[in-house]
């Protein structure tokens, strides 16, 4: 068919690229697994309540399973202990994925400076959105949320993020 | 604090003549303190400390021994208190300390990998080590099937791991469970996932500087925690607030109460599959945060408190809107009530759920609405009233059975007698001063510090080097939403602790999980787990 000449289809095609169609179909369906270990899954808990309501944005089909979900919302306090628990869920997860390190605690270590709290989670899981706060409101949260779905606009569908990172706990 | 002091080789003895003969039958905590450094000289490196409470729950017996070698330690009370077990593994982990006899003496908090004991004076506070694999288990739940008799093959049994990361564990409790079907025929529970140093922290910040870190201990009713921690100080330093301070301390503390029975509840019901409630339950608490920001400034984590008071004054019209947010809990309790109350799945799926006698719960060292739900009558606000607590009419609530359902039921009903707490003190709120008058512990008025050298150093001196506390031991003691929040202080005179230890409640809850959730399913283990509120932060600190 010659695309040239669209007169001919009227209104019934539409064309575009490949990326744009499929990212406009992820951009409100983000199935985020919650990594939630301390404080900060509470404010998850809020932000999936009715008040603030996750749902408006297209990520509220809350996964448990690593392998259904393509956005891990690290929501709290990561330990040295739970590091490997976390790596393995972020390798179980499906490309393409998102992380998103809720908190202070997640993205620095917060004020836990000390010897059993790993500083930070990409040390571990490369980070795509860091969220501050200690706990960060619904609201950082929503925008976090909003900010993935920006970058993911920008996104080929079909290569892999990351390539060159190298975590602590690779290879070992 | 005075301490009966026992022999090294004499402890169990000793144990087991103030359990037997004067009837001190609840063991709260085990700690100990390294005293390398402090200053009052000590006859030995390491000294452990048991607190003990008598069965009237009125009197309190401290314990102390000297320990001269840490490698051969003390013999293991394991057998005494059930208690006991969780307890000293702990304080080996994080001191090193050697309880002979003890059935399976290994790390708790911190992972297999890590070298060394974190709480000793001379373990570096950074000096972490990488987990790089996490452990099978297999060492502790062998034990458990061998004493029923049971073997892997040959009884045909499914190993199966609830958590770490399980939306059911709510975060960070890894159970390891052997089936037979779907009945639990042995399990044993891994924690110390959410181990963040608490403790060690303590020991290197001042006394105003760790109410933040108490905000993160049970945080879902942060300002309880607060509370508790400054309580605690302000014993130490032998001053009471003025009636004002008390008396909001009282309300945020009950309106605490509420929000985490709250948040308990909605978990446990959306476990349950009962979403609906989900929504009843938590929308209050949304509308209780949006008061406590609009006081303290932040919704969850909202370090009001400090040693001797307070940041600052209730606001104008702080009363419509607590009526407010009462109102709203009162709704979503009673619509969910409506729902749960003669429901038939309700009622099957938890009554007669993983039932706690009596004696296990005192034994398990259970506090809080979970012994309640055994039909213990046990509530520090009524065995020991602090506070203002034994002026208002309120009631205690207690369970019959101690299953599921009473812990759930229990729960209800706590928040109406908190919410009847709350409206008593809004009424007799007294008009005065919230802090204490001194300046060596609260801080100056900002026009002050602004307006006069004097003024500007003070506060500069106060908070460099913190509040000053009088050298000693104290064990303070707090009716927290959970069961007994209690802080071990230990002060050499200076504005930072010499050592902390918490004593959390659901430490002790979290011991006695995997063994109460043997016999019945697996769908049953995560709503006994839901009912009996594990809070990973207080648990593992």
């Amino acid at each position: 068919m010659d695309l040239s000449n669209t007169s001919l289809l009227d209104d019934a095609v539409i064309t575009t690229k490949l990326d744009a169609v499929v990212n406009w179909g992820r951009e409100a369906s983000l199935w985020p697994f919650v990594f939630g270990t301390a404080c900060c899954a509470i404010e998850f808990m809020a932000t999936a309540a009715s008040r603030y309501d996750i749902s408006r944005f297209g990520a509220e089909v809350l996964r448990f399973s690593p392998r259904h979900a393509d956005l891990l919302v690290v929501a709290g306090t990561v330990s040295h202990k739970q590091a490997p628990i976390l790596k393995q869920i972020y390798d179980q997860m499906p490309e393409p994925k998102w992380v998103v390190a809720m908190g202070a605690c997640a993205s620095t270590g917060g004020f836990y400076d000390n010897y059993t709290t790993l500083q930070g989670i990409d040390e571990i899981v490369p980070v795509d959105v860091y969220i501050a706060g200690c706990p960060p409101r619904p609201e950082a949260l929503i925008d976090a949320v909003l900010d993935i779905q920006r970058q993911l606009k920008r996104e080929d569908n079909f290569s892999v993020k990351h390539t060159d990172y190298k975590g602590k706990l690779d290879d070992v | 604090m005075t301490f009966k002091i026992v022999e090294q080789d004499n402890i169990y003895e000793s144990i087991l003549d103030v359990k037997e003969n004067q009837g001190f039958s609840l063991l709260l905590d085990i700690t100990c303190v390294d005293n390398l450094y402090r200053k009052s000289k000590a006859p030995s490196r390491f000294e452990l400390i048991y607190i003990l409470r008598h069965r009237e729950f009125k009197e309190t017996l401290n314990i102390k021994v000297y320990v001269k070698d840490e490698a051969k330690g003390v013999k293991s009370i394991t057998e005494l208190f059930k208690s006991a077990s969780w307890a000293e593994r702990e304080v080996y982990d994080q001191y090193g300390i050697h309880f002979k006899g003890h059935p399976l003496l290994k790390r708790i908090l911190n992972h297999e990998e890590f070298v060394g004991h974190p709480l000793r004076k001379d373990y570096g506070i950074r000096d972490a080590h990488y987990c790089t694999k996490t452990q099978d288990m297999m060492d502790e739940l062998k034990p458990v099937l061998d004493k029923k008799n049971l073997d892997m093959h040959e009884d045909d049994l499914m190993v199966v791991n609830l958590g770490p990361s399980h939306p059911a564990t709510h975060g960070t409790i890894r159970t390891l469970c052997a089936l037979d079907g779907e009945k639990i025929v042995g399990s044993v529970s891994e924690i110390g996932y959410l181990h963040r140093g608490f403790e060690k922290s303590c020991e290197n910040h001042t006394y105003n500087q760790i109410i933040p870190y108490t905000d993160r201990l049970n945080y879902c009713s942060a300002l309880m925690n607060n509370i508790a921690f400054s309580k605690t100080i302000e014993d130490m330093l032998g001053i009471t607030l003025p009636d004002r301070g008390i008396f909001i301390r009282t309300i945020l503390a009950e309106l605490s109460r509420a929000i985490d029975h709250l948040v308990c509840l909605a978990a446990g019901l959306l476990d349950m599959g009962g979403q609906t409630n989900y929504w009843y339950f938590f929308n209050p608490r949304n509308d209780a945060y949006d008061f406590l920001s609009k006081l303290t400034g932040a919704r969850l984590t909202n370090s009001f408190m400090r040693v001797g008071g307070m940041t600052h004054d209730l606001y104008d019209g702080w009363q419509d809107d607590l009526e407010d947010v009462l109102k709203k809990i009162d709704y979503g309790i009673t619509e969910s009530k409506k729902m749960i109350e003669h429901n038939r799945i309700f009622n099957d799926r938890l009554q007669d759920i993983s039932p706690v006698s009596a004696k296990d719960a005192i034994s398990y060292g259970w506090t809080g609405p979970n012994l309640r739900a055994s039909g213990v009558a046990y509530d520090l606000r009524f065995a020991k009233p602090y506070d203002f607590y034994d002026s208002f009419d309120f009631d205690m609530v207690v369970g019959s059975i101690g299953d599921t359902y009473d812990r759930m039921m229990v729960r209800i009903e706590e928040i109406n007698q908190s919410m009847r707490i709350i409206r008593q003190a809004v009424k007799e709120l007294p008009n005065g001063d919230i802090n204490v008058d001194d300046k060596s512990i609260i801080l100056p008025p900002k026009e002050c510090v602004y307006g006069s050298i004097e003024g500007m150093m003070n506060q500069f001196m106060l908070t460099i080097d913190g509040v000053k506390v009088p050298a000693g031991e104290y064990y303070g003691a707090y009716e927290a939403a959970n069961g007994e929040l209690g802080f071990y202080v230990v002060s050499d005179g200076s504005g930072t602790p010499y050592k902390v230890k918490v004593r959390p409640p659901s430490f002790y809850h979290m011991a006695a999980y995997p063994e109460i959730i043997q016999d019945y399913q697996v769908a049953d283990a995560i709503l006994t787990l839901g009912s009996l509120n594990i809070i990973a932060g207080e648990m593992d600190r």
